[in-house]
């Protein structure tokens, strides 16, 4: 019976006695499990890439109106297969000049610091990597790994393009690490915990309800720190080739490929456990394994939309893209956590006196929260209002560059 | 020996390794590099000590900015690919001065120490340390005036940064 409920904790607790059983001493015997478990979830992660990248294709498809994939399997499920195969066999071509231990270290680094991310995420309430008390900067400091591959890899690569494609990467994503670092703070604040299960289990009342606009922030700097569009000014093909993948050919592309998926669906599964209860759902605390069904609902959910996202928009021009992120997003995330601070402080010390049902208290609170964001939100569309472009601004004359040359007058006559 | 310490001298040698090729290597890229190698050692250290919280932050600032922007800074402002000029200028002897003068102050201290013999005291309560370690930052008898002097300080350079790099419009 407790196999079907919870089968990953079963078989782990039994892997535990077995290994205790060979007379193995405690602390040797949980690392073997912990090594085993890494190795699965990782083995894990890659699978799911196989799918997402059936499943964006087929979305992507959909939406401009082809077919997509539909050749190898059942709705082309298993056209990644082949494809895969065949990047196995293409050839490693590195460059004349190119820095060759970096040039091989920075594809390790983008697909190693997304896996890692996957560590603290809890799937179900016993289905954790690690409970970190400190797990939110954990995911912070995972996250800058993966920015230090991307400039690694455009610097080795010995390129113009690839390094061109290094530098927007640290315009883009280290800058968009501000306002994402805000954002995150404030369900930090909300459950009064830096653990990432522990915030689940506080989330009686989703966050996404209590602060939209942290949700919001957070989706859309997650966007950014992916690089995909509307924020693929990495790897913008009309300007720089391939950005800092350019000279990268083979697995090592492929790395590189992997890698931005795995980022796509975590953004997700990061916007799902966050912000969307997690694992919450009916019976999951009894039944472990509905949690991890609820979560990927939910993860999925979200991941259309970023697919959604990333087929139907336009990429944004570099100043349009740092002008969002200083001038709108971090004063915008900045005033919510300071509001969020005082009104959460004001509601615990006024709370008492108000004599509330004790199942009502989170539901007061959560309107509370979700008003006072409401009203942000009519205060930044006022704000935003006056500063509206009400004409086309020339900023500079138009330059012609190709002119057609006079015609010779026997033409004309 | 148990196993901590054998993990704690492995990652004491490889730091010092990365830290002595970070003033040797001619690359400026590849000092960075060691000098993420070097601060992620220190990162294990914390880790050790039973202080994830400070692994953690090391990792967030010293690596995801710090190195990062070392990186970006080289390879704004030099040919990065084939950069191999010299390693020191005329003020070698300075910096040498300075650093064996630190490194027998160090040394001094450390040989008065009693610390060495003695049992470092049990954690109790590991998951309320950054509640106090947040509390004592704030409160006036403790940690209040350095704290708030250090966030001065940071401000002031924030905004000297800005105004070296802004227009000037005059």
């Amino acid at each position: 019976m407790n196999f079907i409920i919870d089968p990953i904790s079963f078989i782990a607790n039994w892997l535990m006695n077995l290994l205790l059983s060979l007379g193995l001493s405690p602390i040797v015997s949980n690392v073997i499990v912990k090594f085993i478990g890494a190795f699965l979830l990782g083995t894990f992660g890659f699978s799911l890439v196989i799918f997402t990248i059936w499943l964006e294709r087929k979305l992507y498809a959909r939406i401009q109106d082809r077919f997509g994939p539909n050749r190898v399997g059942p709705w082309g499920i298993f056209q990644t297969f082949p494809d895969m195969i065949k990047i196995f066999t293409k050839e490693y071509i590195t460059p004349v000049g190119a820095d060759k231990i970096v040039y091989n270290l920075a594809p390790i680094f983008s697909v190693s610091a997304v896996l890692l991310t996957w560590a603290v995420i809890p799937f179900a309430p016993t289905i954790v990597g690690t409970d970190l008390n400190v797990g939110v900067l954990y995911l912070m400091a995972v996250g800058s790994i993966g920015a230090l591959g991307i400039i690694l890899a455009g610097w080795s690569s010995n390129n113009k393009y690839s390094l061109l494609g290094a530098f927007r990467s640290v315009a883009q994503v280290v800058s968009y690490e501000v306002p994402m670092i805000l954002a995150l703070l404030i369900p930090v604040l909300l459950g009064q915990s830096m653990g990432v299960n522990s915030l689940v289990y506080a989330q009686d009342v989703w966050f996404i309800f209590l602060s939209p606009i942290a949700a919001l922030i957070f989706f859309l700097s997650c966007l950014a720190e992916t690089g995909r569009a509307p924020f693929d000014l990495l790897e913008a093909e009309s300007e720089l080739v391939a950005g800092y993948q350019t000279e990268y050919s083979g697995l090592k592309f492929g790395m590189f490929y992997v890698g931005e998926f795995l980022h796509a669906f975590t953004i997700s599964a990061l916007m799902a456990t966050l912000f969307l209860g997690g694992w919450r759902g009916p019976w999951a605390e009894q039944v472990p394994i509905l949690g991890v069904a609820w979560f990927f609902i939910k993860a999925f959910l979200v991941y259309f939309f970023v697919v959604l996202i990333r087929i139907s928009m336009p990429r944004l021009r570099i100043d349009q893209m740092l002008n969002f992120n200083w001038k709108f997003l971090t004063p915008l995330a900045l005033v919510l956590l300071i509001i969020t601070a005082i009104v959460e402080k004001s509601f615990m010390v006024i709370a008492p006196s108000l004599n509330l049902m004790e199942t009502a208290i989170p539901w007061v609170r959560a309107g509370l929260h979700l008003s006072v964001n409401l009203i942000i939100i009519l205060i930044t569309v006022q704000i935003l209002k006056t500063h509206r472009v009400k004409e086309v601004q020339i900023v500079g004359k138009p330059r012609l560059v190709a002119v057609a040359p006079e015609p010779p007058a026997s033409v004309i006559s | 020996m148990t196993v901590e310490q054998i993990i704690f001298l492995f990652v004491a040698a490889v730091t010092l390794i990365a830290g002595i090729s970070v003033v040797t290597s001619r690359n400026l890229i590849h000092s960075a590099l060691w000098l993420i190698l070097t601060l992620s050692g220190i990162a294990v250290f914390y880790v050790l000590l039973n202080a994830g919280f400070f692994a953690v932050i090391q990792v967030v600032i010293y690596i995801g900015a710090i190195a990062i922007l070392f990186i970006f800074a080289a390879m704004l402002t030099r040919r990065v690919m084939q950069d191999t000029g010299p390693q020191s200028n005329s003020n070698w002897w300075l910096g040498a001065v300075v650093a064996l003068l630190f490194f027998a102050g160090i040394t001094l201290i450390l040989i008065n120490w009693q610390g060495f013999a003695t049992q470092a005291p049990m954690l109790t309560n590991t998951s309320g340390q950054l509640s106090q370690l947040g509390l004592a930052l704030v409160s006036p008898d403790k940690y209040v005036l350095p704290f708030e002097l250090a966030s001065v300080l940071l401000v002031a350079g924030m905004i000297g940064a800005i105004f070296v790099a802004g227009d000037k419009k005059q």
